[in-house]
């Protein structure tokens, strides 16, 4: 027990058999398993373990759970680094290392405390009304300067090497909370058979009964709790999550939490699961997540040594530490009497403040003989420098005469019990003030939640215990799981609870010295006042002009605290003072852990087509197409990117390439009305088109404009198969499902996406035929046979192939499909083919600018904003049947004169070059909205026309072929003279894939 | 939040979506005077605050285009249906 001063002798619910080292600041200290980072330095005698964020004056550690505001420290080192972590979380693990957070050069010794002195020129809103001038100055000298002095920890530099997973439970009923009310409900669910998950964020069950020294049942509270959870433990129907904080409800009794699965096992080794993110489902919500209490408001009331009174006595019982030999328990309430009563027995000197007057409090009968107990008092002001040494007190009717000051090392302070409201009002459910608690409380709940306990503002044990068996059987009948309802288990008789709420002392006292409402963003009564006088005193507008409650702990221990003192301010009743919104994250969750798995290359799924490996194996270079990587360019020994797209695009208009568009999206359609469906869908009409033929259809949205392109092939009567876009493949397919589902569902038509099934290749080139006529198996592929928009099945080898005679290139070109596991074979056995004819691969690079030379649209001219006429394409629009987006494609402003169109921009000087997205205007030096005439859509270098070349939307445009425009990118402070033309480069007549 | 899909049971938010007003009926008409109607149709919608007709797909899980009844205050949903309506009468 070396060096463990405050560890008491016997006693705690810590395992003194073994012993664990820890550091804090670089100095060693040892605790015990059991113990958390905040009852290991209390042990030690530690009680200062920051500086406060703005005036950098020491605090220490003030409660025992998740609330904690002050004791914030930083765990773990390099990529585990983890700042703004609450002591009182940690759970003592061998090798475990913490730091104190903003303060230098060291934590006792805090130059920026210097601002503490300056505090009188730092009220709330200081830095905004003060750094105003000049503006700029802000963001570069003001801010990161301000930045630097206050604040919390610093995030690790480097990556987290720990792996973190999402889960998602479902369940009958949930119950949040292992306190005395969620295990009893819990348990009566389950006996029922209901499947309950129960969650709860601290490590051992029982709530605040592991921090207490009572009886439940005849047994001792926290016994008692660790009874019943295992007996949960065992059932097959019920899901324990201890070390799981829930820390949102959304709608739908949905819920979100974290559990911390390896923090407490120290693991250092990468590929350990260090947290869980877990989603559950439920269909009965139990809310038993107890109370918070709220600290009293007094002068200096932030010194290390000053505590909230229930965690002082959870220190005692839960961890065998005694946080102050010489202890002044501070209240307004009977729960505090307990606090005095276990600190006493442990050996402390207690001295008990009652603002309250003596009749009016049902504690006493708890005390021992000798305790000393003031009524009528209250401490105004305390002394000390890095801990707490004495208190003053006055009586509460003048509380301006000090009385006396009694020494202290420990003040425990209560200004009464929050019910933990937080997950019931998460949806939009807003509490009302109840004034026998003193506190904000639900006055009703939805459907299917159930509060319990402390949450529902019930304070008395053997009635918290009630309400978690009522609830658990309610919930359970609920979901059709009858049970008998069981009898709870009896506990000893506590007092009575019973409250005078203290807001605030007079404003002597809240200017003599500085009377903190909320620590951790350092927000005083004075600047509450100085929000009210500047007419922010409503408790929103108030929490915005000081940041009160903006914190970490997001105001657990200050909003009502803040709300009680405007409310006297204001002179109005506090239900008209307002609450703040309660949001999620409850308690903050790591980023890493909400991400799961979703990381780097995880972040998102990668689809991969049949012929990945070939292109691999050969050096493509991939691009990003949706989820799809494609390959880009094939760049062989010394080519750079511009080489490299040069020779494939020449190759395939001289010879003949191949490239994989796998990733076209295909949907099959089948049933005797599938050609109307079609009809109804395209611009143009497929109902009449042959069997055996396939062509190039456009689809537009219901408001007239394009929405997709691609080829629709019939193979049958009643059989046809589609092609659309990559990136719009699911659109498609959900706008089809759409279409039939809501408008025509008296079509006869089935269709199904086949994207996947089918691996896709083009063959372009005027030796294509020569090479496929090597390959090809049971087609003629002769022009006479086998002409441009012919479709037939045929074999390369043993593969099924199906031939489709379609141009995006403009050359000669086949498009080869085949089932996707017979992708790779198909796609090898052509390579080999061409061999002799030197068939190459292109990337969608070479695609792209094949396709710009020939003036065919993709998707930077798709854009949403074009009609099927600015793309050129009115000619296809049918005059004889109604389709998607006919009629509103006709309104006013889609036709007749000022539209965009497209057109062809090739530069005056032929090694000028411009950019996608650059603006065209008609006088040299003008930019602007106001004077821009259209926008470059694509543009590319023609290996053809060898200079660059692009198609763009300038407004009449076929009728401005000839003119002359100014391409500019004031962006890039570019700007070349271009003429306007045809959009077709190559081949206007197209006789290359006639051919 | 869940959504009771008809053809599935109740299911997860992450599997549907969403297709809009679901008050509106495509015009029959195919005459061009109609564009009045045409317009309103494509256009013009109410934001409703309280409870409102929207499509939903059950995208990931059998595809059907549901009209959903959701109060757009609470995000309740008071009803799901299959849009097909010989789909209704077989709902379970």
């Amino acid at each position: 027990m070396s060096g463990q001063s405050h560890r008491l002798p016997s006693g705690g619910r810590i395992d003194r058999s073994k012993t664990v080292r820890f550091s804090f600041d670089g100095r060693s200290y040892e605790g015990h398993p059991g113990d958390t980072l905040a009852s290991g330095l209390i042990a030690n005698g530690v009680h200062l373990t920051g500086r406060s964020f703005k005036y950098h004056r020491p605090r220490g550690i003030t409660t025992s759970g998740s609330e904690e505001p002050n004791a914030l420290v930083t765990t773990g080192e390099g990529g585990r680094t983890e700042p703004n972590v609450p002591a009182t979380m940690v759970e003592l693990h061998d090798g475990l290392v913490a730091r104190s957070q903003n303060r230098w050069p060291s934590l006792s010794f805090d130059l920026m405390a210097v601002n503490s002195l300056l505090k009188p020129f730092f009220p709330a809103g200081f830095y905004y009304k003060t750094f105003m001038w000049p503006r700029s100055f802000w963001y570069r000298l003001y801010e990161p300067a301000i930045r630097r002095a206050a604040g919390l920890g610093t995030i690790a530099d480097q990556p987290d090497p720990d792996v973190y997973e999402h889960s998602y439970a479902h369940c009958d009923v949930l119950v949040v909370g292992a306190g005395p009310a969620g295990l009893m409900a819990a348990q009566a669910a389950a006996r029922a058979g209901a499947r309950v998950v129960l969650a709860d964020e601290r490590a051992v069950p029982g709530g605040h009964l592991a921090g207490e020294a009572i009886e439940v049942d005849g047994r001792d509270s926290a016994a008692w709790a660790q009874g019943i959870c295992d007996e949960l433990d065992g059932l097959e129907n019920v899901q324990m999550l201890l070390r799981t904080s829930v820390f949102g409800r959304y709608d739908g009794l949905t819920f979100g939490a974290v559990e911390r699965v390896g923090d407490h096992l120290g693991n250092d080794s990468s590929g350990d699961l260090r947290q869980r993110r877990w989603t559950i489902q439920t269909r009965q919500f139990v809310c038993a997540t107890g109370a918070i209490e709220r600290p009293l408001v007094f002068g200096d009331n932030d010194r290390p040594g000053i505590m909230l009174a229930g965690s002082a006595r959870h220190y005692v019982n839960q961890y065998g530490v005694l946080p102050g030999r010489k202890v002044v328990v501070a209240t307004n309430n009977d729960d505090s009497y307990l606090t005095a009563r276990d600190l006493a027995r442990a050996g402390a000197d207690v001295t008990l403040i009652d603002s309250r007057r003596e009749k009016d409090v049902t504690g006493h009968a708890l005390l021992p003989g000798e305790t000393e107990v003031r009524y009528g008092q209250c401490v105004t002001q305390t002394c000390g420098k890095l801990h707490v040494s004495s208190a003053r007190l006055a009586d509460i009717s003048e509380p301006d005469h000090i009385r006396s000051e009694l020494p202290c090392d420990l003040i425990c302070t209560s200004g009464g019990w929050n019910p933990t409201i937080h997950l019931l009002s998460h949806c939009g459910a807003r509490p009302k003030w109840d004034s026998a608690i003193s506190a904000f409380a639900m006055a009703k709940v939805e459907n299917g939640v159930h509060m319990v306990g402390g949450a529902a503002g019930t304070f008395e044990l053997q009635k918290c215990l009630q309400e978690g068996v009522a609830a658990g059987v309610a919930a359970a009948s609920a979901c059709s799981r009858k049970a008998r309802k069981p009898a709870a288990p009896k506990t000893e008789k506590l007092p009575e609870y019973r409250i005078q709420p203290l807001w605030r002392l007079p404003d002597t006292i809240s200017k003599a010295s500085a009377s903190f409402v909320d620590f951790q963003n350092d927000v005083t009564i004075a600047d509450l006042e100085l929000a009210d006088r500047e007419g922010f005193g409503h408790a929103e507008h108030a929490k915005r002009y000081t940041t009160l409650g903006m914190a970490t702990d997001q105001g657990k221990l200050s909003n009502v605290n803040a709300i009680g003192v405007l409310s006297e301010l204001r002179g109005t009743p506090i239900a008209e003072t307002g609450t703040t919104t309660y949001r999620p994250l409850y308690t903050p969750a790591a980023l890493g852990t909400l991400a799961g798995q979703r990381q780097g290359a995880e972040f998102r799924a990668t689809r991969h087509s049949a012929m990945h490996q070939w292109h691999e194996k050969n050096g493509a270079v991939f691009t990003e197409a949706g989820l799809w990587l494609r390959p880009y360019y094939y760049p062989r020994e010394g080519e750079d990117f511009a080489a490299a797209v040069k020779r494939e695009v020449l190759n395939a208009r001289s010879a003949v390439g191949m490239v994989d568009v796998s990733t076209l999206g295909k949907i099959e359609l089948k049933g005797p009305d599938s050609g109307q469906f079609l009809d109804r869908l395209y611009i143009n009409s497929f109902s009449k088109m042959k069997t055996g033929r396939a062509r190039y259809g456009v689809m537009l949205r219901e408001d007239g404009m394009v929405f997709d392109d691609g080829t629709v092939t019939r193979l049958a009567d009643d059989h046809y198969f589609i092609t659309v876009t990559t990136a719009n493949a699911s659109g498609v397919m959900q706008h089809m499902e759409f279409c039939h589902q809501v408008h025509w569902p008296d079509l006869d038509v089935q269709f199904c996406s086949v994207t996947e099934v089918w691996a896709a290749m083009a063959v372009a080139g005027p030796k294509a035929r020569d090479v496929l006529s090597r390959v090809v198996d049971g087609i003629d592929l002769s022009n006479e046979a086998f002409p441009l928009q012919s479709v037939a099945d045929a074999r390369i080898g043993d593969a099924f192939v199906r031939v489709l005679r379609i141009s995006f290139s403009g050359e000669l070109a086949y498009e080869i499909y085949t089932p996707a596991d017979c992708g790779l074979g198909v796609w090898e056995a052509i390579m080999e083919a061409g061999a002799e004819d030197g068939i190459s691969a292109y990337g969608t690079e070479a695609m792209t600018v094949m396709r710009t030379e020939k003036g065919h649209v993709a998707g930077p001219e798709l854009d949403g904003r074009t009609t099927a006429d600015d793309l050129g394409l009115g000619r296809m629009m049918s005059q004889r049947k109604d389709y998607i987006g006919r009629w509103l494609s006709q309104r006013s402003g889609l036709t007749g004169a000022g539209r965009s169109q497209l057109v062809g921009l090739k530069p005056i000087t032929n090694s000028d070059t411009f950019r996608m997205g650059a603006h065209l205007v008609t006088e040299p030096g003008t930019i602007g909205p106001d004077v821009s005439q259209g926008h470059v859509t694509t543009s590319v270098y023609s290996p053809a026309c060898d200079h660059f070349i692009g198609l763009a939307l300038l407004q009449d445009g076929r009728s401005r072929t000839g003119e002359r425009v100014y391409v500019a990118s004031p962006l890039h402070n570019e700007q070349v003279e271009a003429e306007v033309t045809g959009p077709v480069f190559v081949d206007p007549d197209g006789e290359r894939m006639r051919g | 939040m869940q959504i009771p899909c008809p053809w599935c049971g109740s299911r997860p938010l992450d599997e549907f979506e969403y297709g809009g007003d679901a008050t509106k009926k495509r015009p029959e008409g195919k005459k061009q005077e109609n564009m009045e109607a045409w317009v309103d149709y494509a256009f013009l919608h109410d934001n409703v605050a309280g409870r409102h007709k929207e499509y939903w797909q059950h995208v990931g899980g059998c595809r059907c285009w549901l009209i959903v009844t959701r109060d757009t205050r609470t995000h309740e949903i008071i009803k799901s249906e299959f849009a097909v309506p010989q789909l209704r009468s077989n709902q379970r």
